[in-house]
């Protein structure tokens, strides 16, 4: 794929969504970025940079459009299989001493993990005293989220990940299968509230004993990866834990010396 | 060899079915002192990883890691596109991975890190492409002829899978043609 939208011209566009729409991606990682900002020019055919830098500096429709497709929404359920196995085993019974459990999954896209979470609550019998906050900077995949309907095309593998993960039951009595769609059941979606929130701009909203936001901050270059940080860390509770994605760590920055690694998996327990 | 010569420079090679004996021949023949860093990207399956970073390790004196999600890159090392991440290189030099779609039905794709590396490292970077059954790669080193890089394939009639290197000939992108003996000899000369 040619590359045809330049350093300079990334720049403008980010320099018009900054002052036109309040959304900050210049400390988002370039590359990254540059490839999903190019990816969507191609996608679109647009004739010329300038028609693009005009549809999305004056089309608030295609903004949105903008947001979905340059944020990266690949996910799936029990993804990585052994870290939900470790919530399981090493996190949820220390939450279970908990009289009620606040959860935030960061960047939740469209909500697979989120239902992987509640499952494996409903399993260790928490998931009647958990809420499960589920947020992402694209309303869209909020919304989707908020329906519980996936394809029932990644059924089999997701149940698979499901055994993997130590799931003791059987998958399919968590949704209701249709044509090419499952829905996934009230008790598990009455547990969640989803909402839009940005982790560049917005504050922290709550007090957690779980946060969970994995494959997010590697599209964050590392200044904005420790503002993030600083945010989950007002957002936990003393003794709350933080997990990470496959690729993603603390030991980069300061308050590493405050939080202890749990296991081998990217799970980090704030110990002060 | 003056170390401001190679500041600007990076290897980057890209393999997919029957390179890996390609690989290890190329690192285990690069002469003490080599210094320019190397980028592998190898199509694989997702699972296994630590044993292959192992057996690359084994086979030279350079050391052999997984590439790490901003770490800086530096000389003397050879790094290991993660499985399931593409890797990108920024312009300061760093990494940065992403978890998005698959591109030629591969994650990590040859053509998202030939790309990015050729913005970093322009005519810096020396880009190999090795055997492989899908023709990931070529949109790759266009980017990095396009930003006067070095584009090597592998001779097709010595590879087990002559699509992906036989690809790149084809489009007419590349700037030597080489088995892997005389890769190994070119990347000691520069």
């Amino acid at each position: 794929m040619e590359t045809p939208i330049s350093d300079y011209q990334l720049n403008l566009v980010l320099t018009d969504l900054l002052e036109i729409y309040g959304y900050d991606f210049t400390a988002y990682a370039k590359a990254s970025l540059k490839r999903r900002i190019n990816r969507l020019y191609s996608l679109d055919r647009f004739p010329s940079f300038a028609e693009f830098r005009y549809k999305v500096r004056s089309d608030e429709n295609y903004f949105n459009r903008f947001i979905e497709q340059v944020t990266v929404n690949v996910t799936e359920m029990f993804r990585d299989p052994l870290f939900y196995n470790a919530l399981k085993t090493q996190v949820f019974p220390v939450l279970a001493t908990y009289p009620f459990i606040r959860i935030w999954h960061a960047g939740c896209s469209t909500g697979e993990e989120v239902y992987s979470t509640a499952i494996l609550l409903k399993e260790a019998n928490l998931l009647h005293k958990s809420l499960l906050y589920a947020t992402d900077i694209n309303s869209e995949v909020v919304k989707k989220a908020a329906t519980g309907v996936f394809p029932i095309t990644h059924m089999q593998q997701y149940s698979e990940n499901y055994r993997l993960a130590g799931g003791n039951g059987d998958f399919s009595q968590y949704y209701t299968a249709g044509y090419d769609h499952v829905l996934f059941s009230e008790e598990l979606r009455k547990r969640m509230v989803f909402s839009t929130h940005n982790l560049v701009s917005d504050s922290s909203f709550n007090q957690f004993q779980l946060i969970l936001c994995r494959n997010v901050l590697i599209y964050f270059e590392k200044d904005l990866q420790g503002r993030v940080f600083a945010l989950f860390d007002e957002s936990l509770d003393k003794l709350g834990y933080l997990a990470l994605g496959s690729k993603e760590t603390l030991k980069l920055f300061p308050m590493v010396s405050r939080f202890k690694q749990v296991g081998n998996e990217k799970i980090w327990r704030k110990i002060d | 060899m003056a170390k401001d010569r190679l500041d600007g420079k990076c290897i980057v090679i890209g393999g997919s079915a029957g390179s890996l004996k390609i690989i290890l021949y190329i690192l285990s023949h690069l002469k003490q002192g080599f210094s320019i860093p190397i980028i592998i990207v190898l199509h694989r399956k997702s699972d296994a990883e630590s044993t292959l970073t192992d057996v690359l390790n084994n086979s030279t004196h350079l050391k052999v890691k997984e590439a790490e999600d901003k770490e800086q890159i530096a000389p003397e090392i050879v790094y290991l596109a993660p499985a399931d991440y593409h890797l990108l290189v920024e312009r300061e030099h760093t990494f940065s991975l992403d978890a998005s779609e698959k591109v030629n039905f591969s994650r990590p794709s040859i053509d998202v890190t030939f790309q990015t590396a050729a913005e970093a490292y322009g005519s810096g970077l020396i880009a190999i492409i090795l055997s492989g059954a899908n023709d990931d790669g070529t949109d790759g080193l266009k980017s990095v002829r396009k930003k006067k890089g070095i584009t090597i394939a592998q001779d097709p009639k010595t590879a087990s899978m002559y699509v992906m290197p036989q690809s790149a000939i084809n489009h007419g992108l590349t700037d030597h043609v080489l088995p892997a003996n005389e890769i190994a000899e070119f990347l000691n000369r520069i």
